[in-house]
């Protein structure tokens, strides 16, 4: 990892700029270069009442913002990247607790980054739901 | 905002009696501020104001893809009841969302799904976020749903 590349605070930074990524009460925790990010539950995060369940959107926005932040730090972006296009597998149900992301850089080119996305709950290997998604650079700082 | 939802006669009467409540049973569409504006047989049409504070880029004012996600998960799952003869928990399986350009600052969006395949199982669903037109999208979203979700399991 370069040490030019943006450190845990300029992170923090990013997202706390970010309105929505305070809507939704997102942090970031580093361990070295790689990225954490951390959705405490709370009640408007909900989509199914009776289950309870997390919406599948919430769930689809906390990985973009986590596909976000750790491009921040890879690819060294003085900007936020736009997404071309993402997919999303909802693999269980959001239950009514912590939600954990991490994002693996499956390519980071010049222009265009493909990414992965994980998010969990209680337990690592059981992933509650995947992204990966193409997402547009902007200039290199 | 509009006084209310249109709901076409063709749409199934479990949603005609609820449709003025539809959405505000799901805490997180509420949130988003996510309005019902039509139903009809297999469709849906939904509506997000801007907001500042769903803002996902600062420095443009552009709302959050996140929001447009959202919103579009929940536009998706509206058609598919608007789909069904009978309430039935539904649950997404797998949503793809192609992005064309930013959403203007300042605007609402509308939402607009159709659930264009319904299996004893599975519901099959494109949706697309635009502000004027279906011909001038922000975003398009494909979208599959498992039909009668299985409830969650309590704790051991």
């Amino acid at each position: 990892m370069s040490k030019d590349a943006p450190s845990l605070p300029d992170v923090e930074a990013i997202l706390a700029r970010v309105p929505y990524a305070a809507f939704l009460g997102v942090r970031a925790e580093a361990h070295g270069d790689e990225l954490t990010l951390i959705l405490p539950f709370k009640k408007p995060l909900i989509g199914n009442p009776a289950l309870p369940a997390l919406h599948g959107g919430a769930v689809g926005a906390f990985m973009e913002l986590t596909a976000f932040a750790q491009l921040s730090v890879v690819a060294r972006l003085t900007r936020l990247p736009k997404t071309i296009d993402i997919t999303i597998d909802y693999l269980r149900s959001g239950k009514p607790v912590e939600t954990f992301a991490r994002a693996r850089m499956v390519r980071v080119g010049r222009r265009v980054a493909n990414v992965h996305v994980e998010a969990w709950q209680n337990e690592r290997a059981a992933p509650i739901a995947a992204l990966h998604g193409n997402f547009l650079l902007a200039e290199k700082a | 905002m509009p006084a209310g939802p249109k709901i076409a006669d063709d749409a199934p009467a479990f949603v005609r009696t609820a449709a003025n409540m539809m959405g505000k049973f799901t805490p997180h569409a509420v949130a988003i501020g996510f309005e019902v504006a039509a139903i009809s047989r297999a469709r849906a049409v939904g509506r997000v104001a801007y907001r500042e504070d769903l803002i996902g880029d600062p420095e443009t004012g552009v709302i959050a893809g996140g929001v447009v996600t959202a919103a579009l998960d929940q536009v998706c799952g509206m058609a598919v009841m608007a789909a069904l003869d009978e309430l039935t928990p539904v649950a997404t399986l797998d949503l793809r969302i192609d992005y064309m350009r930013a959403a203007t600052p300042g605007r609402d969006i509308t939402l607009s799904a159709h659930c264009y395949k319904l299996t004893r199982s599975i519901a099959f669903v494109r949706a697309v976020a635009f502000e004027d037109a279906e011909d001038d999208p922000i975003a398009n979203a494909t979208s599959a749903f498992m039909l009668t979700a299985r409830p969650a399991q309590p704790e051991p």
